[in-house]
């Protein structure tokens, strides 16, 4: 038997990962950080907020008065050219929604933290994946977070990605069992994180300077607005090979291995009958208990936006039977992950492709289920089916 | 691995009482997980925590169902909810409660031990805050983690509490592991 092998990192500390984000993002140097706290996502501005009254954080940090006032405040911060963060959850990325694709339409590198959370009504502040989606077609850059390390890491790339294709990147970490957890990390210092992120410096005629003047976001003819979708359609196709070259330098610079290449990440079964697919923290749960499976691989999706629709292809070429196990459903058609990964691999038509639907509203995802869904996994019975 | 399920209601700190289990055995060279599941946020509801202790890296993030150790930080919870679920016969019990209380219900292990916690916190704080009590009575039933090193993440959690109130906890475990 094959076993997965977990990477022994030496951590620093022992951290909130709502802390280990925070100071993340002061080490990254941002200029202007605006917010508006919402549970799970408070910790970390609180922090940033903390940072910036003791004297510690170089950023000016505008408190506003709703999601979408902090969306329109980063908005014309990163239009000067500044380099911008901030972080929200569920109902606040909801609100944000119509100022988040005037942001990619102006390609506006911003960075975003989503602490993820279920969606109203009924209330519910625990973790899915349904804010994330909500937000899947706005133009943002989307990566999601396995564990504290992950999450670090995955600021410093986003930030990194987001700059050099001029395109919004949104980081997401599962509510409360990332954003609340405590687990051993190191944060990169200052100086380290310069020397592969440096300071940011638009090129002249991209953002509003007086001496230099342009109109971001003016009116488009219907020709003229086109081709702009176009672009941005192709930028994120181009960001596929960026992020894989920037990952590589990234475990460089920080001195880190693990299986994945910033898009996807494999582990398990040399040459598995079943490959199970999630995104995020799951992806830790779902390691564990192949530990007891010989047969079974993990392909965790790391880049969800751009979709690492190839490396999909490539990763499960050979195996019998895909689950997809996520944390959000779209009504009316099955999980989007689901949806995409079918669309990815729809020239291996032999291939038995489920999806399950767990967790939603944040409910546990016990070891026991992952073992109830790899049994189910070779019937080809019904497709999408939520197991709680 | 360890796996330490607290139960305990909004306000009595159940939360923090598994980030200082983490942050303690984290400071020993282990590995170390907490995290929290709140039912509702409201003060009095019941709510767990969860703690990991292992020489392994910790990957699993699924709740605890099978717990080495049970802390119960109100001993009213064991007549209105079932707590005990997952608990075995090797289960360590750590309960506020007096020395001479009485459980109304079985529990599966013989290994109970009480902690007059709400007595010792009364005395120290004047407030029926428990969680670092009772750590204290964790510490020297288990032996999970050494006294010491639960000063530390004591001293390491409230350092922006101030002197007092980390000289205070820092007396209640004491008090509550000497008993």
């Amino acid at each position: 038997m094959k076993k997965i092998k977990i990477q022994k990192r030496v951590k620093d500390h022992i951290l909130e990962g709502s802390r280990a984000i925070a100071l993340t993002i002061n080490n990254i140097n941002p200029d202007v950080i605006s917010a508006y706290p919402i549970t799970p996502q408070t910790h970390i501005v609180e922090d940033l907020a903390k940072f910036k009254a003791e004297g510690t954080a170089n950023y000016e940090y505008v408190r506003a008065e709703s999601e979408f006032a902090a969306a329109s405040i980063i908005l014309g911060a990163c239009a000067t050219g500044s380099r911008v963060y901030s972080a929200t959850s569920s109902q606040g990325l909801l609100l944000m929604i119509e100022v988040l694709y005037n942001i990619s339409g102006m390609r506006l590198p911003i960075v975003m933290t989503c602490a993820n959370r279920a969606v109203s009504a009924p209330i519910n502040i625990w973790n899915d994946h349904s804010d994330a989606m909500a937000v899947r077609d706005s133009g943002w850059l989307q990566f999601f977070s396995e564990d504290h390390q992950e999450a670090v890491y995955q600021h410093i790339l986003a930030f990194k990605i987001a700059e050099k294709m001029q395109l919004p990147a949104l980081v997401n970490v599962d509510g409360f069992i990332l954003t609340h957890s405590y687990e051993p990390v190191s944060i990169p210092s200052k100086s380290l994180i310069s020397k592969y992120l440096p300071a940011y410096k638009p090129e002249s005629g991209t953002y509003l300077d007086p001496k230099n003047p342009i109109t971001l976001g003016g009116f488009f003819s219907s020709d003229a607005y086109f081709k702009t979708r176009e672009d941005i359609f192709q930028d994120f196709n181009l960001s596929l090979e960026e992020i894989k070259k920037e990952y590589l330098k990234l475990k460089k610079v920080f001195n880190f291995k693990d299986n994945g290449n910033g898009l996807v990440e494999y582990s398990g079964a040399k040459k598995p009958k079943t490959i199970l697919i999630t995104m995020g923290s799951l992806a830790g749960t779902i390691k564990e208990t192949l530990k007891d499976y010989r047969d079974i691989g993990l392909l965790k999706i790391t880049t969800f936006r751009p979709f690492p629709a190839e490396e999909i292809l490539k990763a499960t070429k050979s195996c019998k039977n895909i689950a997809v196990i996520e944390k959000a459903i779209s009504p009316g058609s099955g999980g989007p992950l689901y949806n995409e990964v079918k669309a990815a691999i729809f020239e291996n038509e032999k291939i038995n492709i489920k999806n399950y639907i767990v967790g939603l509203g944040g409910k546990d995802i016990s070891q026991k289920i992952i073992q109830k869904i790899i049994k189910d996994s070779n019937n080809k019975n019904k497709k999408i089916t939520f197991v709680g | 691995m360890e796996q330490i399920r607290i139960h305990g209601r909004g306000g009595q700190g159940v939360v923090t009482a598994a980030e200082l289990i983490a942050i303690a055995a984290f400071n020993e060279g282990k590995y170390a997980q907490a995290f929290p599941n709140f039912g509702v946020e409201r003060t009095g509801a019941p709510i767990q925590s969860y703690a990991r202790i292992s020489k392994e890296p910790i990957i699993t993030r699924e709740q605890i169902y099978n717990p080495t150790v049970l802390i119960i930080q109100d001993v009213t919870l064991l007549d209105t909810e079932d707590i005990t679920t997952g608990a075995s016969k090797n289960t360590i019990f750590i309960i506020n409660a007096p020395k001479n209380y009485t459980l109304r219900t079985k529990l599966p292990s013989k290994k109970v031990f009480f902690c007059a916690a709400t007595e010792i916190a009364l005395e120290i704080f004047g407030k029926n805050i428990v969680n670092t009590v009772i750590l204290g009575a964790f510490a020297k039933h288990s032996e999970l983690l050494s006294l010491e090193s639960l000063k530390i993440a004591i001293q390491e959690k409230f350092k922006d509490k101030g002197a007092s109130i980390i000289e205070k906890n820092i007396k209640a475990i004491e008090q509550a592991y000497n008993d």
